[in-house]
Formats: C-alpha cells, sequence, structure tokens
C-alpha cells in the first residue's frame, strides 16, 4: 500500500447526501476480476450521458457537464468533499478503488458509511469526519474560490484551508501507522499467528460443531 | 456487568487488543461470492499465501449467474470469466460448501448459508457483501467487509476491527394483518434513517421481532445495513433452535445437544446497557413503499409523495427534489396512484419459501394487469425452488402471469440479464432503491412480497389490507 503523509490538493465538492456505492461505481463495472482501472468509471451515470460499459474508452464519451468531475475548475482534483453517510449502500470495494484510481487521496464529509469507510484506508485514501458546520463552510469556500485546496497533515491530524482555518480530525493510531507507513495490515496480523492458533484450539475445545 | 448479546459474540471472538481497542477478531465462516472475491484470491496468491481454514467457506456465484435458459450457459463472458474465475479459485483454495452454477443447490449465498445448517448462533460471519447482516437472524455476528478484508481473512482468519456501538431496536406489539417483517424493517429504516445505524450493531428485540419466523428475521437483519449498520442481530430462542435441527452442516447427536446448550446463552442480559434504544411499536406500522432514491425516503402505503416545499432543510429538500425528478413522480400524489411497469419478487432480502408463499397467496386465480411488462418470481435457492414447486406455486405464479425462473441476485442489482429500461418503475421486494440499482434510469420501488404480488395485479400499488 502507497504511504499517506501530507497532501495540499484541490478540492471537488459532490454536493449530494448519501450518495451510495451504486453510484460510485455502477454495477456493470463490478465484473471485473482486477483491482485497477476503475477511475475513468467513478461516479459513472452522473458523469457521461451515455451508458457505461466495462472496458471502454472514455477519452470521447459524451459527458453530463453539470457534474463536478468534467468541470475545468475541478480537474486534478485529491480531495473529494462530500455530504453525510457518503459511501452508503454496497461493500463493494471498487468504490475506494475508483476513488484512488481517479486520484483521490482525501475525502472530507460529515459521515461517512461505516464499510466503506473501512475500505477506503485500505486503498490509501484517507477518510476525514468534519462536522456539518465545517464541511458546510469547506463547500462555500470551494464554491467562491477557484483552485481551491487544503492542506492535509496526518502526522498533525490537521485540515488547513488557504485562509488559515484549520481543523484537527481524529483517526485511530492503528491506522494512522498504518497509512503513514504504507503498511497493510495482513503482514502485520501474521506476526500474531501463533496467538490466532492458539485462539483457534480453544475456541475449538469450547465449540467443535463450529470446526465441523 | 450485564451483557449485551452483541458484548457475548464479541467478546468470545477476540484473539488479541491493542491498546486504542483495536481487535484481531476471529472469524468462524466466511461466506463467497463471484463479484467481490477475485481480487482477493489474486492477492493471497501473488503473496504466495494458503487459505488459513479453508473448510470455512461457503460459496456460490449468484450475483452474475442468469436466471432463465439454463442450457445456453452464461452469456456474457465478462460475466462468465468472473464465475469461472470462483470455480477455479475454490478448487484452488478449498471450501466446506461450493455449489457451482447450475448446482441444484445453487443460490444466493445469503439464502443457500442458513438453509444449509452452516450459518449457527455464536458465529462470526463475514462476506464481501453488506447483505451479511441478514445472517445475525441466528444470533450470529454477521457483517459484510470489502475485497482486501476478504484476502485478509483468508490469509488469517481473523478480521482487524473495533466494537461497534450497541443500539436497541424494540418492537412491541402484534403485527397488523398483511404487515410483514419487510415492512418493519422499512419502518425501522423510515425512523432512523439511513445512516441512523452508522457506527452500531442493532439488536432487534421485542415480542414483534420473537414473533417472527426465520425467515422473516432474516429479512429485518438484512435490511440494518440499510438503516447504516454493519450488523444486526436476535437473540436465540426455539424459533432458531427448531430452524437449525436437522438441517445439513448444523451438529448431530451429542454435539447438537451441547451446541442447543450454548446457543440458549446468546441473548442480551437483564439490565444490560445499550448506546441508543429505539421503541416502536408494532400496531402503528402499516405496509410501506418507498418512493424516493434511497430506502430511508418511505411511507406507509395509505400516504402521498412528500412535498418538498415542506421540508426547512436545505440538504433534505434538494434530496427530495432530486429524488421527486429521478423517480418521476409529482408532489402530494398518493402512493396507490403510481403505475408500475415491472414486478421483481426476489433477492436476499424476501426470496425465501416464506416470501414465495406470501407472494402465491396474492397472485392465486389473478392476472397480472396489462400495464405490468413483466413480473418476475425468483427464488433464492435450488431448495426454495423446489419447495415452492411441491407446493404448486408455481404453477399459480405461471397461471397469473408471472414468470418463474432460476435462483440467483437478479434484478436485485441487475448484473445479470435481468433488468430495468431507462424510466420503468419497478414494484421490488430487493433492498435498495438507489438511482440505478435495477438498471440505469430504473425506478425502484421497494415493498414486501405481499405488496409486490398485489401491485402485480392491480398494476399500480394498492394496499394490501384491502387488495
Amino acid at each position: 500500500m502507497k504511504a499517506f503523509t501530507r497532501l495540499n490538493g484541490l478540492v471537488c465538492p459532490i454536493d449530494r447526501a448519501n450518495v451510495d456505492t451504486d453510484a460510485i461505481i455502477p454495477k456493470q463495472f463490478l465484473k471485473s476480476i482486477k483491482r485497477s482501472g476503475f477511475g475513468p468509471y467513478l461516479f459513472d451515470e452522473w458523469r457521461y450521458a451515455d451508458f457505461g460499459e466495462p472496458g471502454m474508452d472514455c477519452t470521447n464519451r459524451p459527458k453530463r457537464p453539470e457534474f463536478a468531475l468534467n468541470q475545468a475548475r475541478y480537474q486534478g482534483a485529491q480531495v473529494l468533499l462530500a455530504r453525510d453517510n457518503f459511501g452508503c449502500g454496497s461493500s463493494r470495494e471498487h468504490a475506494p478503488w475508483a476513488i484512488e484510481d481517479y486520484g483521490f487521496r482525501v475525502m472530507i464529509a460529515p459521515s461517512f458509511a461505516d464499510i466503506f469507510f473501512s475500505n477506503s484506508y485500505k486503498n490509501a485514501i484517507l477518510p476525514i469526519v468534519a462536522s456539518a458546520e465545517i464541511v458546510d463552510r469547506l463547500f462555500k469556500e470551494c464554491e467562491a474560490t477557484e483552485g481551491y485546496k487544503l492542506d492535509v497533515d496526518l502526522e498533525a491530524q490537521t485540515v488547513t484551508t488557504p485562509s488559515g482555518f484549520s481543523f484537527s480530525f481524529d483517526i485511530t493510531p492503528h491506522r494512522k501507522h498504518c497509512l503513514l507507513n504504507g503498511l497493510d495490515d495482513i503482514g502485520l496480523t501474521l506476526v500474531h499467528a501463533e496467538q490466532i492458533k492458539a485462539f483457534e484450539a480453544k475456541h475449538k475445545a469450547q465449540q467443535p460443531w463450529l470446526f465441523a | 456487568m450485564a451483557k449485551t448479546l452483541y458484548d457475548k459474540l464479541w467478546d468470545s471472538h477476540v484473539v488479541r487488543q491493542e491498546e486504542d481497542g483495536t481487535c484481531l477478531l476471529y472469524i468462524d465462516r466466511h461466506l463467497m461470492h463471484e463479484v467481490t472475491s477475485p481480487q482477493a484470491f489474486e492477492g493471497l496468491r501473488l503473496a504466495g499465501r494458503k487459505a488459513w481454514r479453508n473448510t470455512s467457506i461457503v460459496a456460490v456465484p449468484d450475483h452474475n449467474t442468469p436466471t432463465n435458459n439454463w442450457d445456453r450457459d452464461i452469456e456474457d463472458p465478462i460475466s462468465k470469466t468472473q464465475v469461472d474465475t470462483l470455480d477455479a479459485n475454490i478448487k484452488e483454495f478449498g471450501s466446506l460448501i461450493y455449489f457451482p452454477f447450475k448446482h441444484k443447490n445453487q443460490g444466493i449465498i445469503h439464502v443457500i448459508a442458513p438453509e444449509n445448517g452452516a450459518t449457527l448462533p455464536g458465529m462470526t460471519v463475514v462476506c464481501g457483501d453488506s447483505h451479511t447482516a441478514t445472517h445475525g437472524a441466528f444470533g450470529a455476528l454477521a457483517h459484510g467487509i470489502g475485497t482486501s478484508e476478504v484476502e485478509h481473512v483468508l490469509a488469517t482468519q481473523t478480521l482487524v476491527q473495533k466494537k461497534s456501538k450497541a443500539m436497541l431496536v424494540k418492537v412491541e406489539g402484534a403485527l397488523g394483518a398483511g404487515v410483514t417483517a419487510k415492512d418493519v424493517a422499512l419502518a425501522i429504516i423510515g425512523k432512523i434513517g439511513t445512516a441512523g445505524g452508522t457506527g452500531y450493531c442493532i439488536e432487534f428485540a421485542g415480542s414483534a421481532i420473537r414473533g417472527l419466523s426465520m425467515e422473516g428475521r432474516m429479512t429485518v437483519c438484512n435490511l440494518a445495513i440499510e438503516a447504516g449498520a454493519r450488523a444486526g442481530i436476535i437473540g436465540v430462542d426455539q424459533i432458531t433452535i427448531d430452524y437449525l435441527e436437522g438441517r445439513e452442516h448444523a451438529p448431530k447427536g451429542e454435539q447438537w445437544n451441547q451446541a442447543v446448550e450454548y446457543w440458549k446463552t446468546l441473548h442480551t442480559e437483564e439490565g444490560a446497557a445499550f448506546d441508543a434504544v429505539v421503541e416502536m411499536n408494532a400496531a402503528e406500522i402499516e405496509p410501506q413503499v418507498t418512493w424516493g432514491t434511497s430506502p430511508e425516503q418511505v411511507l406507509a402505503v395509505g400516504g402521498n409523495v412528500p412535498n418538498p416545499a415542506n421540508e426547512a432543510d436545505p440538504v433534505k429538500r434538494a434530496g427530495i427534489e432530486r429524488a421527486l425528478q429521478y423517480m418521476g413522480l409529482q408532489a402530494d400524489m398518493p402512493i396507490t396512484d403510481i403505475q408500475i411497469d415491472k414486478v421483481f419478487i426476489g433477492s436476499c432480502t424476501n426470496s425465501r419459501i416464506e416470501d414465495m408463499r406470501a407472494a402465491a397467496v396474492v397472485a392465486k386465480g389473478k392476472k397480472v394487469a396489462a400495464n405490468v411488462k413483466l413480473a418476475l418470481v425468483v427464488p433464492g435457492s435450488g431448495i426454495v425452488k423446489r419447495q415452492a414447486e411441491a407446493e404448486g406455486l408455481d404453477k399459480i405464479f405461471i397461471e397469473a402471469g408471472f414468470e418463474w425462473r432460476e435462483p440467483g441476485c437478479s434484478m436485485c442489482l441487475a448484473m445479470n440479464a435481468d433488468r430495468l429500461s431507462p424510466g420503468e418503475r419497478c414494484a421490488s421486494t430487493s433492498n435498495r432503491n438507489f438511482e440505478g440499482r435495477q438498471g440505469p434510469g430504473g425506478r425502484t420501488h421497494l415493498v414486501s412480497p405481499a405488496m409486490a404480488a398485489a401491485a402485480a395485479i392491480a398494476g399500480h400499488f394498492v394496499d394490501i389490507r384491502q387488495a
């Protein structure tokens, strides 16, 4: 996994609550057996006027100009600004794969759906929960300021706006450690393989039917 | 201190705990389907790892499989590759149960695991699928995970998790005639919202929940995720135990007795504390119909479509306006005036035998309305299908003008050929009314099986209590 330490990134606003993972990456793209290549289909139905199919070259597809990802001012965005309950619905990790493949590394919203939130960390994307007031302020500033960038510092757990306004965010020490160092969980967990084996033996003695 | 059911399930699976509360949780049952597993197996292969305990795996292809013309195999080559990939991965890594495409017991993963006795009380159950919450109906801690976590469970038999908060949703009293588990679940989501359960494990309790069959309880827990909760659970009682006895992978003989003794302890203790409590009166719950593009946009069938002008919160108002536009509905119109084009009875929410029966009772001796282009009944598994056929339900559906299909996820998410065309409106027993969920531009209204069948007959939504 890529490490994440600090980022000064252009912000793209997706101004809707309850954005579900079906919207982030529609089902037809889930037929892929790969982890990569989902970025061009991120928000496919909101982004393009035609029906997207897996493997399609998106360069010349008709775009919906009103959608933020299609606007010149948001090209190259790395910070996704969203509303409540972002990433709800299906557990498909294809959603964070698409977001990461597109180029986003940070998401800021008042709340995220649980499974999506946890999937994001596994893909070196930092989801930041901020109060509804702060998120609202960021939406307004982003709308008003072309080239609006945020400075995200994971070590310090802070986000700073161009005007110098700064707020802090929470992250568990475990997730922070993994992100800062680009570590994925499996290697870390297998350090404890003996402990898992010991647990398993005890568990089996207590509930042998689970191992039948 | 008195423990909740969630405490008991959690505590009995913690392998180790970090200072910040992050735990390694042991996983008993790993369910799999073809969509969210290929990248996990590939990761395992690249790292030269084996499955830690392949007898924990129960797998089936369900999302991509067609529900008719099985003699033609899977015609979409990309879908076929995904299904073939699951075949090859299971062959390489092993499993306890694998029902390949066209196997007589094939079906939706969340239907086949319980009916084969592979979901048991006290288990931790995971699957790369958000509707894994279903299995909580058995007093198991069950939730959806992402593909990276699928790989993690394959490699280590554990998950890295922090404990959620605990919410109690208590539904007391008797449900009215025509009101089902689906209506209870939708009413709960309507009350607490699609993010109401975020960060929580929800325990469903109260006399109305205890009064439900296992099929009904699975419907309620299945929809916990639509309320934002990764897991929904229900304490074990005699109904749970009776359902499991004699199922293929349920314990037998002396082990059965031991297991039952333990399972009977799987309920919340008197006086245990919850972080949040929601109480509902069963008698006040009416048959539900969603009108919008989020499961929380739901109303009793006698209601009128909301008017955005009455909503003070600007984000919510914009949400209502967008939903009405997408759904092609007028503010204030009665739900029962909404005409439908298609009907889908199926999905991991409502494709079990009881659901088939409830729909068949309504369809018996009637005809699907002329304006309904397609009315699909898709049983959840081969076992459900054969049982329904033994009861003659297939004939009732076919005579009424429904199509009786082969098992699979089908038009719940339209990864196979079963889908809505742009603008088409569907009465669906599935779980998500998101934009494009049942096909791009498709319009979904979530209802119970009986309400879906009644809508098929009338051509528009009707109150099942008056049908």
